[in-house]
């Protein structure tokens, strides 16, 4: 079955090429890239789909390369990571032929295509490494790919800056990956999943490779505090690139992560404390930052990392529930951090390709400049309203079962009877805790989004001259709106999808205790999908007793009431910084604002402004001076670089000396 | 019987909940030595709004006239979801407590959206203040929640309410006391009651609410009345279910204990609302962080 994910990666790779090959004509090239990364997602679901239902297959193939040979493999648990690359991956390729399409092709598009087929085959691959070396050459395809596609806009400062930041950020987080693989490698002499070291949980080694992977892994899963370069590369990359790479790429962190667990055998309880702890504070930060941000794109980008700090909190209660030997918690934990791994990665890119939608007709991506665009576009805003609900985790939609299923792990840890679960209760706690808090603020977010951005009058002519996008670019929106609404009034059939994942990660002896839990868990989805039915049959029923009301009634349309105000206009709408201000006053010492205040004068005041600027204090205050501290540095060693020729082949000397000195003595 | 006692609270919450906010108005008014409305005005408001037409804003969508009716059709899937003390709710299920909050927010994402579509600075106004205020409250309600199923032993709202007795209530830790004055702030906030709202008015600078429903008109508006009595229903009813601990083995003497509760509790409310000044805005989210504490100091209590 892997083969056919191997003949997707195959397409992907040939498309790519071909797109740039057939530079010459613009309009081919995109369309070869584009549809070849739609066969290529198609060609390797068969092979998802068995992975789902726990048909693993692996094939191992002779390799030039040092370190083990070329395994790669299929399992449920790469099935889940494998799946979003594949529907994310296909819909947003389409979406993105028809963006770039109608919107004018300035360079050759045959090497943006490149790069989107590569990212994704990249992603494959790394679902389906068994080697380290073959994961590795993955990761990094991955990393570049999608270096250059943030880099499209490449002539605009702001643009190459973020890049830059991507790619360094990417670089170190893949270094600490090297030094992980080194230190599990050692003394087997291979880097094949298969061999590599297993450790006791308790032991050094262990503990050094997890925090190698927490740093590695959460680089590129944006946990805080190493989200920076999220917000800036996903703001400038194209709208189709940000909603794979923020929708789907950064799970593969997560993917990481699990996969080394995987290869350690047991885990520490600790490690199930750092990720409830740094899957708390990620998902606080994220949501805090996302409803201070003015830019559509970056909000979505902090949303991400708050997102993925829901996903780690999940793990995080999981790996306690192994630790601690209750299976409730360990299947809630898992199962709702897989699931919400699934959910997000549709709405994510949901609501990043309508944004893109609408910076492509309005050519604005402030909130504030925007209104009134629902009117305009009615498709694309229901679908992002679709979306909005999702990822506020409002039953009946998707997000909220994933959500659910943490908060019940958290919940069976305070609510056992049993001794088992007295243990360690203020996990539970800092759980609830931050899940409630990130619930509150995330609706707050996105009805900022949905209610500045979408509803209202508009605030801008460009906002006023928004018009509805083309059909490639309606559809993926509509079909990632109707998975939204499927999965989650279909949350049962949702769990059975990650189910044999599950029982993957958790040891041998939990396995029989941990299935039984997790059809107790479907069993309360059940309720959720009677309740959701319930609220819809409910909902529809009312839509009909209004109509019936009203039928034969008058109804009016007049200008909106402002208690007798007589000449409304659209700039005394409430704007996003005004709406979200009184909750971020709150955590001003978090998000450190900087605010621009010039107040009316005299006795007829002409001009008043105030500006608040949503800052990256974990930049400013965090890597910038250690940055510069590195410039200064560097600057101060210059010297060693004169460009002679003569002090170069001293240099080489003296290394050649010190070398045999050192080995000779 | 089983299946007929939460059938019959349902059913009595449909009828009796508007009842509840003419009971407020009824307490209010004796407070301040007026005579006050007919006891059934809610009812007599809802009918008279069923009957008229409607006048919608040109500058809304679907989702201003989509609001009253998903917010009436989430509280009353909410209604079934919550028991009533003793009388269990009609659907119950690990983790029912966890959709009940989601409904909820349901209900509020929509009227802030439908408050936004406005494009009114008055009801920009309100959705904000009703954003950052629910936003704190929540944690207060889960996080009471989670103490109370510590305390019980259960995840499910029923059996957990079922469990509730006296000497619980008065247990020395007063870890469930704590709960109920924390469900108490929770309910006075959510329901846009005094000190942090005035249900009375809209034209002043502590509008939140009420301002919100500003633009609604006719049956839309016989929504939100009818919704904002069934929130007050099923709010007021998790905190009678510790505030009256009641439990017998009859479910109608229970059932009679919980509706009582809830027009004592409607009496405490208009007492409350007529001997309290409104709290300045900005010591309002103070109000409930202390809410937020009530419930994490029980929860750090049971949990010990």
């Amino acid at each position: 079955m892997v083969l056919w994910l191997v003949a997707a990666v195959l397409v992907l790779l040939a498309s790519g090429v071909a797109a740039v090959s057939l530079s010459t004509r613009p309009v081919v090239a995109a369309a070869v890239g584009a549809w070849g990364a739609v066969v290529g997602c198609l060609l390797g679901l068969p092979a998802v789909v068995a992975g789902l239902a726990g048909h693993a297959s692996a094939v191992t193939l002779p390799w030039s390369m040092p370190l083990g040979s070329l395994s790669i493999a299929i399992d449920p648990l790469s099935a889940v990571f494998a799946a979003p690359v594949l529907v994310v991956g296909a819909l947003a390729a389409i979406y993105g032929q028809c963006a770039t399409h109608t919107g004018g092709i300035r360079h050759n598009p045959g090497w943006p295509w490149l790069g989107y087929d590569a990212l994704l085959a990249a992603m494959i691959v790394v679902t389906i490494a068994r080697n380290g070396v073959l994961f590795l050459l993955g990761w990094e395809v991955m990393s570049l790919a999608s270096f250059f596609l943030v880099m499209n806009d490449h002539d605009k400062d702001h643009v190459r800056r973020a890049a830059w930041t991507y790619l360094i950020a990417m670089h170190l987080g893949t270094a600490f990956l090297f030094a992980m693989f080194a230190r599990l490698g050692a003394g087997a002499g291979s880097l094949d999943f298969a061999v590599l070291g297993r450790f006791a949980a308790t032991s050094p080694e262990a503990t050094l490779v997890f925090l190698l992977a927490l740093v590695g892994f959460g680089t590129k899963a944006g946990f805080v505090p190493v989200h920076v370069w999220a917000p800036d590369a996903d703001t400038v990359a194209p709208s189709h690139v940000a909603a794979v790479m923020s929708g789907v790429m950064t799970k593969m962190g997560i993917y990481g992560l699990l996969r080394v667990f995987l290869l350690l055998g047991d885990a520490a309880a600790w490690w199930g404390w750092a990720l409830v702890v740094v899957g708390a504070a990620s998902g606080v930060v994220g949501v805090t930052f996302a409803l201070a941000q003015q830019d559509l794109k970056r909000l979505l980008a902090y949303s991400s990392v708050e997102n993925l700090g829901i996903v780690a909190m999940g793990l995080g209660v999981g790996v306690l529930g192994v630790a601690q030997g209750n299976p409730a918690v360990a299947a809630l934990g898992f199962a709702g951090a897989l699931l919400h791994v699934l959910n997000h990665s549709l709405f994510k890119s949901l609501l990043f390709l309508g944004a893109g939608a609408i910076v492509h007709v309005t050519a604005t991506k402030r909130i504030d400049a925007l209104g009134g665009v629902l009117k305009r576009m009615p498709t694309t805003g229901a679908a992002m309203i679709v979306g909005a609900l999702a990822i506020s985790a409002l039953p009946p939609l998707n997000g909220f079962v994933g959500e659910l299923l943490i908060y019940l792990g958290a919940f069976q840890g305070v609510a056992g009877t049993n001794d088992l679960a007295a243990a360690w209760p203020m996990r539970s706690l800092l759980v609830l805790a931050a899940l409630a808090l990130i619930s509150g603020l995330a609706a707050a977010t996105f009805t900022k989004v949905v209610g500045i951005a979408l509803l209202g009058e508009p605030r801008t002519k460009a906002a006023a001259h928004a018009h509805e996008t083309p059909r490639g670019m309606r559809a993926p929106m509509v079909v990632l709106a109707t998975l939204c609404v499927l999965l989650g009034l279909g949350a049962p059939l949702a769990l059975e999808a990650v189910r044999q994942a599950v029982l993957s990660l958790t040891p041998g002896a939990m396995v029989a205790d941990v299935s039984a839990r997790l059809v107790e868990a479907r069993g309360q989805l059940v309720w959720v999908t009677v309740g959701g039915g319930m609220f819809l049959s409910l909902l529809g029923g009312l839509m009909l007793l209004r109509r019936w009301l009203l039928k034969g009634r008058e109804v009016t349309q007049s200008g909106t009431w402002d208690c007798g105000y007589i000449a409304p206009t659209e700039r005394m709408q409430y704007s996003g910084a005004s709406f979200a201000e009184p909750l971020l006053r709150l955590f001003s010492s978090l998000l450190r604002p900087t605010a621009q205040l010039v107040l009316p004068n005299g006795l007829f005041p002409t001009y008043a402004k105030r500006h608040n600027d949503a800052n990256e204090p974990f930049v400013d205050h965090g890597y910038r001076p250690i940055f510069q501290a590195f410039a200064w540095v560097a600057a101060h060693l210059r010297w060693v670089q004169r460009g002679h020729i003569q002090m170069y082949v001293l240099y080489i000397a003296a290394t050649l000396i010190v070398l045999l000195v050192w080995k000779l003595g | 019987m089983t299946v007929a006692a939460p059938i019959l609270h349902v059913l009595t919450a449909l009828v009796a909940s508007p009842l509840l906010l003419g009971v407020i108005r009824r307490v209010k008014a004796w407070m301040s030595g007026r005579k006050g409305a007919p006891l059934l005005q809610s009812y007599y408001d809802i009918v008279r709004l069923l009957n008229k037409g409607a006048v919608y804003s040109r500058t809304t969508t679907w989702v201003f006239r989509a609001g009253p009716m998903v917010g009436l059709a989430a509280v009353l899937v909410a209604l079934t979801l919550v028991p009533l003390g003793g009388v269990p709710a009609l659907m119950r299920f690990q983790g029912d407590l966890v959709l009940f909050a989601a409904l909820l927010g349901l209900l509020r994402f929509f009227y802030v959206l439908a408050a936004l579509d406005t494009g009114s600075a008055f009801e920009g106004m309100g959705a904000s203040r009703e954003i950052q205020f629910s936003a704190l409250a929540e944690p207060a309600l889960l996080l009471g929640l989670a103490a109370m199923a510590r305390t019980t032993h259960e995840l499910s709202l029923s059996p957990m309410y079922d469990e509730i007795s006296f000497d619980l209530v008065i247990a020395p830790s007063g870890a469930v006391m704590l709960v109920a004055v924390a469900f108490l702030i929770v309910f006075l906030t959510e329901n846009s009651r005094l000190p942090i709202d005035d249900p009375n008015t809209h034209l002043e600078l502590t509008m939140i609410h009420e301002v919100m429903v500003l633009d609604h008109s006719g049956p839309d508006l016989a929504f939100v009345e009818y919704t904002s009595a069934l929130k007050l229903w099923v709010l007021g009813a998790l905190l009678v279910g510790i505030a009256v601990p009641v439990r017998t083995d009859l479910w109608y003497l229970d059932l009679l204990a919980g509706v009582a509760g809830m027009f004592a509790l409607a009496v405490v409310t208009g007492i409350l609302e007529s001997t309290m000044a409104r709290l300045r805005l900005s010591r309002v989210p103070q109000f409930l962080v202390a809410a937020v504490v009530f419930s994490g100091l029980a929860l750090v209590l049971v949990l010990r």
